[in-house]
């Protein structure tokens, strides 16, 4: 069988310039599965979310987070909420040491269920430091077209992150 | 199209057992890399008695991690300075049981920032006591591009077909 490539680099972006928001539009909807991974870097503290297809307001998201400060494990969760909330607290002050964070889209493009996300990532602080992973929902049956990352301040110079389709035929 | 997710280099433990699986002269020509490992040590040790380790270019120093897991019923968190990168059982553990590791290194060939990674994994022993999932944010302080990862568990050697393999992945 002279199957093609089934994991594709779709986009990718590394910071020239801080911002406060890494946004993949136009995503297109013939791949299976996404994966996106980001290498944070951030200078402040600061809040990060995320939201696709450009809804950032209204009540359509949820989430439930388990995370490890390095001495206690918890969880804690949101609802109804404007945009995913990410970690429990501040993160992202590193300036040379990149937070990874590895977030799965499964079956983003369909059109007839709500769509979960799974948030893998490190939390390197000022104020806390841990490990979490944070399962997601977005009750829309919309396909997804576009995500975005979000900081309170400013992503930094060199961070990356990349877009990857993952087709199952 | 390209391929942009690439088998670089795999290994099996043959009879007898290995102190290590090492993948050396890893090219710098990927964005990140994607290590998936399945594991279990010679050791005298039951499901969840010891750490999977990934030393990077030989060394083992600077290293730091926070974990979280869940273990026996409980869960809980710790931080260190070794570097793991999962849980396994050891000879003890019901035979045939080995555990499911992976971890992710983005832009391991940087020469200006430290190396972040994300592991996690299962050790299931279909018992009350005795199994183990988590994950590990672990970080390497030092900007030298990795180009040498090397296996290892924290007592014994790998067990005969403990086996890893190592894909590059390329952004573009």
């Amino acid at each position: 069988m002279a199957a093609g490539p089934t994991y594709t680099s779709i986009a990718t972006t590394t910071l020239g310039s801080a911002s406060a928001t890494i946004t993949f539009s136009s995503i297109a909807g013939t791949y299976t599965d996404i994966v996106l991974v980001a290498n944070i870097l951030c200078s402040t503290d600061s809040n990060i979310s995320a939201y696709v297809n450009g809804v950032n307001t209204g009540t359509s998201y949820s989430n439930t987070h388990l995370t490890g400060s390095g001495s206690a494990a918890a969880s804690s969760r949101g609802s109804n909420q404007s945009t995913w909330q990410l970690s429990p607290g501040p993160m992202a002050s590193a300036t040379t040491s990149p937070e990874p964070m590895i977030i799965n889209f499964q079956n983003y493009s369909n059109t007839t269920t709500y769509k979960n996300a799974l948030f893998r990532y490190g939390i390197n602080g000022a104020t806390y430091n841990g490990v979490a992973a944070t399962v997601g929902l977005y009750r829309d049956t919309a396909a997804i077209t576009s995500i975005t990352l979000k900081t309170d301040a400013l992503f930094s110079i060199g961070t990356q992150a990349t877009i990857y389709g993952i087709q199952a035929a | 199209m390209a391929n942009t997710f690439e088998l670089i280099a795999s290994s099996t433990v043959g009879s007898g057992g290995a102190a290590s699986i090492n993948f050396s002269s890893i090219p710098s020509t990927y964005t990140d890399l994607a290590i998936f490992t399945s594991a279990r040590s010679t050791a005298t040790g039951s499901g969840a008695d010891f750490f999977v380790y990934a030393s990077f270019n030989g060394l083992t120093t600077n290293r730091t991690y926070r974990r979280i897991e869940g273990y026996n019923g409980g869960a809980g968190s710790d931080n260190g300075s070794n570097y793991p990168v999962g849980i396994t059982g050891g000879s003890t553990t019901t035979a045939d049981i080995f555990n499911n590791g992976s971890f992710y290194i983005p832009n391991y060939s940087s020469t200006t920032i430290n190396k972040s990674y994300s592991a996690d994994w299962v050790s299931e022993n279909n018992s009350a006591v005795n199994y183990d999932l988590g994950f590990i944010a672990g970080l390497w302080s030092s900007t030298a591009a990795i180009n040498q990862i090397t296996i290892t568990v924290s007592t014994g050697n790998l067990a005969q077909y403990s086996t890893a393999y190592l894909y590059g992945v390329r952004n573009s």
